[in-house]
C-alpha cells in the first residue's frame, strides 16, 4: 500500500520500538506531526523549545539505554537542537533527531526557513541523512537507529524534505540492516586479553579506571565482577557513576579536577591503570606528562580512535566493554596488592570529601547530603556547574543509569528537559533534577510540559546567585573580578514555579532543608520546585587547577 | 619521536553525495593537515577513491587512520606508507611561455627530457603534460619556470600498492 512519506516514517519509529518523540512543530515538518496526530503508540511530548527537546530525548536515551528522538522543523528549528545533538555526541548517546528540510527544489535557494543542518551538525553526529525521496526514508530509519544504538552508540540525523514527507510511496522495512563501511569491532582480540591479564596478575600497585562507556555497554555487571574477583581499587569517572557502587570498600570515588584525593593520588602511584570505557579526558587526568607516570596502562574501548589519542597506551584492546571484560573476568584471580590496598583505604580515611559548616548558612554540600538521604534509589540528573559537582561527591550512586549528566560538552540548561525524558522513560523512578540557578533559567520553560504531564520531578536548585563556577575559577585565578557572573537579579524560582502551575517551595535556613524534602515527597501529582539559598561562595574542593599534575590536588580544608 | 612524516591514505568510500564534505571536515575540524587531495570514481561505480597525503607524527598519523575508519561511509582506509611497497603518480599541466621560435625549441627539447608530452600549442604558449611522482614533477616546474610559467594545474597523487599487496 502507498502511504506518505511522514507515514512511512511514523510506520518506521513504530517498527524501531519509539515510545515517545520530542518535538517542536513548525512549517517544514508539518506532515510529520500531522501522521503523529492522535497515533497512540508513539506518544508525542510538544517541547516549549527545540534545545528541551533534543535534551529529552538524550535523557529518555540515558536513563533506558533506548534510541532517543527528537523532531523539529527546518532552519531554526534544526538550529535550536543543535546544542542538544552535540550534548548527545560528546556523551556517545544513541539519539535519532528528525528535522524537516524545505521542499527539494527550493533547497540551496536560501529560501524561508531554509538552513543546511546537515553542515550544520557534520561534525557533531555518528551520521545523517537528507531525504529527498518518500522511498528512501523506511530504510534511512532502519540505518539510523543501528548506527544510533550499536558500536559507539551517537546522534544521528535524519532531514526530510517537505515534499519527501508528503509524497507517497509504498512502505517496506527491511528486516535487516546491513551497512559494508560499518562494522564495529565488538570481540577484543583474545591475544591482547591475555596480555592484560598477565599485566594484572604481575602488577603491585593495579587500579581500574570505569568511565561512560561502561554504562553505554550495559556492563556494569562485568565491571563489578572483574573487581569483586580481584579485589583492585577502582575509580569511577562523572560519567560512569553508578557502574559500580560508591558504597563498596573498593570504590575510591571520581578521578580527576574535582575527584577525590584517594583516586588521584591512587593515579600517581599505581603501576597499572586498567582503563575501561573511560578516555583519558583532561579534567580526569589533570598535566599530562604527570598521570600516572609509573604506571603500564591497559585500554579497553570499542572505538579504537579513542585508544592512544591522549594517553600512550601499553596494551590497547578494541572492543564492547561487557565481550571484553566477559573473557577477561575468566582469566584474572585475586591480586596480590595488600600493602597497595591498605594505603588506598588509608588515602579514603584521610581525605574524605569534605567541608565546613558555616553559621548561618546553607552549605550546598549538606543540601546535597540530605538529598541523598531521602532520594538514595532515584534517578538524579544533574545540570553543569558546582552543584554537579558537589552532587556527583556527596551522593553515592550505586546503580547504571541512576547519575545522568552532560559530562562531555558540559552543557548548561541540559538538565530539566534531560529529567523530563528521564522520567517518562522510568515512570516508576523518582527523577531527582538539581540544577543551579544559572542553568535552571537557561531551559527553565520545559516546566510548561513537565506539568502539563504531572510530572512528579523533583527539581532541586541549588542557588548561590552566581554562576558559580566561574565565580570560583575567578576567585582563585581572576583576583575575584566577578565579570558576568552576578545572578543576584535571579527571578524568585519558587513563586516563578507557582506561575507555571507547579509548587514552589523556598529554603534559606538549615533546619528547613529536611523538611522541605519531605514535604517534596509527598507530592507526585506534578513537578515540585525547591530553592535552596545556600552560601553565595563556596567552592568545590578538592580541586586539581587547570594544567596542574594530580598529584598537586588542593585539598580545600587542610 | 615527533618526526614528522608524509603518508599517503587510500580511502575507499561510498560514491555518495556529501562523503567528500565528511573527510574534509574531519581533517579541518581535528587540526590535520591535508596535502593533496585526489578523489574519483573507481571501476565500481558505487566506490569512490579518495587519495589523501598528509604529515604528522605517529601518534597523528595513527589518529587519523583511525578517525578516517570511524566515518560511516568510509569502506576501507590503507596507509600506503606502511602497508607495503608502492607506486604513485601524479599529472601536471604546464601552460610555458614561447613568444620566440628559439625558445620554442628549447621548451620541447626539455619536454623531451621529462617524457611530457605537448597537448596545445599557440603562438605565444604551449601546455604540457607531465607525469611522475613529486621529486620529478618538481624538478620540471622549476626549469619552466625559468621561461615563464604562465598557468599551471596538477591532480595531487594517487597511489596504489604493488603487486599481489592489497
Amino acid at each position: 500500500m502507498e502511504l506518505s512519506g511522514a507515514q512511512i516514517l511514523v510506520d518506521s519509529l513504530k517498527r524501531e520500538g519509539v515510545e515517545y518523540i520530542f518535538g517542536v512543530n513548525g512549517g517544514a515538518a508539518m506532515p510529520i506531526f500531522d501522521a503523529l496526530y492522535g497515533e497512540t503508540e508513539i506518544k508525542l511530548i510538544p517541547m516549549r523549545h527545540e534545545q528541551g527537546a533534543s535534551h529529552a530525548a538524550d535523557g529518555y536515551a540515558r536513563a533506558t539505554g533506548d534510541v532517543g528522538v527528537a523532531l523539529a522543523t527546518s532552519g531554526p528549528g534544526a538550529t535550536n537542537l543543535v546544542t542538544g545533538i552535540a550534548t548527545a555526541y560528546m556523551d556517545s548517546i544513541p539519539m535519532v533527531a528528525i528535522t524537516g528540510q524545505v521542499f527539494t527544489h527550493y533547497i540551496g535557494s536560501d529560501a524561508f526557513q531554509e538552513c543546511d543542518v546537515i553542515g550544520v551538525t557534520r561534525p557533531i553526529c555518528k551520521h545523517s541523512y537528507l531525504i529527498k525521496d518518500s522511498d528512501e526514508i523506511a530504510d534511512v530509519v532502519a540505518e539510523a537507529f543501528h548506527l544510533a544504538k550499536t558500536g559507539k552508540p551517537g546522534p544521528v540525523i535524519i532531514d526530510i524534505a517537505k515534499d519527501a514527507q508528503i509524497h507517497e510511496a509504498l512502505f517496506q522495512y527491511p528486516e535487516t540492516v546491513d551497512i559494508r563501511s560499518y562494522k564495529p569491532q565488538v570481540h577484543g582480540d583474545p591475544a591482547q586479553i591475555a596480555k592484560a591479564a598477565a599485566l594484572i596478575k604481575a602488577a603491585k600497585r593495579p587500579m581500574l579506571y570505569a568511565g561512560g562507556g561502561v554504562v553505554l555497554a550495559n556492563a556494569s555487571e562485568e565491571l563489578r565482577q572483574l573487581t569483586l574477583k580481584t579485589q583492585i581499587p577502582i575509580t569511577v569517572t562523572l560519567m560512569g557513576l553508578g557502574a559500580f557502587p560508591e558504597t563498596h570498600p573498593l570504590a575510591m570515588e571520581m578521578p580527576g579536577m574535582h575527584g577525590s584525593c584517594c583516586a588521584n593520588y591512587a593515579f600517581t602511584d599505581a603501576d597499572l591503570v586498567i582503563a575501561i570505557g573511560a578516555r583519558f579526558d583532561d579534567r580526569v587526568t589533570g598535566d599530562l606528562s604527570k598521570f600516572a607516570p609509573n604506571a603500564k596502562k591497559i585500554h579497553i574501548d570499542i572505538d579504537a580512535s579513542c585508544i592512544g589519542k591522549n594517553v600512550p597506551v601499553d596494551v590497547p584492546i578494541v572492543g564492547d566493554a561487557k565481550k571484553v571484560l566477559t573473557e577477561l573476568n575468566k582469566q584474572v584471580g585475586i591480586a596480590d596488592i595488600d600493602p597497595w590496598r591498605n594505603q588506598i583505604q588509608e588515602w579514603k580515611q584521610k581525605y574524605p570529601f569534605e567541608y565546613e559548616q558555616k553559621a548561618d548558612k546553607v552549605m550546598p554540600q549538606y543540601v546535597i547530603e540530605q538529598i541523598y538521604e531521602h532520594y538514595s534509589d532515584a534517578i538524579v540528573v544533574a545540570d553543569v556547574g558546582q552543584h554537579q559537582m558537589w552532587a556527583a561527591q556527596y551522593f553515592k550512586f550505586t546503580e547504571p543509569r541512576q547519575w545522568l549528566n552532560s559530562g562531555g560538552l558540559g552543557t548548561m540548561g541540559f538538565s530539566l528537559p534531560a529529567a523530563i525524558g528521564a522520567q517518562l522513560g522510568c515512570p516508576d523512578k523518582t527523577v531527582v533534577n538539581i540544577n543551579g540557578d544559572g542553568s535552571y533559567i537557561m531551559t527553565i520553560q520545559e516546566l510548561v510540559p513537565a506539568v502539563t504531564m504531572k510530572l512528579p520531578l523533583k527539581i532541586f536548585i541549588i542557588n548561590n546567585m552566581y554562576l558559580g563556577m566561574v565565580r570560583q575559577w575567578q576567585e582563585l585565578f581572576h583576583g575575584k573580578r566577578y565579570s558576568a557572573v552576578d545572578y543576584h537579579d535571579n527571578p524568585d524560582f519558587a513563586l516563578l514555579a507557582q506561575a507555571f502551575g507547579a509548587t514552589g517551595l523556598r529554603v534559606e535556613h538549615t533546619e528547613d532543608v529536611v523538611p522541605a524534602l519531605q514535604k517534596a515527597q509527598g507530592i507526585t501529582d506534578g513537578p515540585v520546585v525547591i530553592d535552596f539559598i545556600v552560601d553565595e561562595e563556596e567552592n568545590v574542593f578538592p580541586m586539581v587547577p587547570a594544567g596542574a599534575g594530580l598529584g598537586d590536588v588542593i585539598r580545600g580544608l587542610s | 619521536m615527533n618526526s614528522e612524516e608524509r603518508h599517503i591514505f587510500s580511502v575507499l568510500v561510498e560514491n555518495r553525495f556529501g562523503v567528500l564534505a565528511r573527510v574534509a571536515g574531519l581533517f579541518s575540524g581535528r587540526g590535520f593537515n591535508i596535502d593533496s587531495l585526489n578523489v574519483a570514481e573507481t571501476h565500481d561505480s558505487s566506490i569512490s577513491q579518495i587519495t589523501l597525503v598528509t604529515h604528522g607524527d605517529a601518534q597523528i598519523i595513527e589518529q587519523i587512520y583511525h578517525h578516517l575508519n570511524r566515518l560511516i561511509d568510509v569502506i576501507e582506509v590503507t596507509d600506503l606508507s606502511t602497508a607495503g611497497t608502492h607506486v604513485e603518480r601524479e599529472l601536471v599541466l604546464i601552460k610555458v611561455a614561447t613568444e620566440d621560435p628559439q625558445k620554442r625549441t628549447e621548451v620541447l627539447q626539455v619536454a623531451e627530457v621529462f617524457r611530457g608530452r605537448v597537448i596545445d600549442m599557440k603562438p605565444a604558449s604551449l601546455v604540457l603534460e607531465i607525469t611522475g611522482d613529486e621529486g620529478k614533477l618538481k624538478a620540471a616546474i622549476d626549469i619552466f619556470n625559468t621561461y615563464g610559467i604562465l598557468e599551471l594545474a596538477r591532480t595531487g597523487k594517487i597511489a596504489m600498492l604493488r603487486g599481489s599487496e592489497f
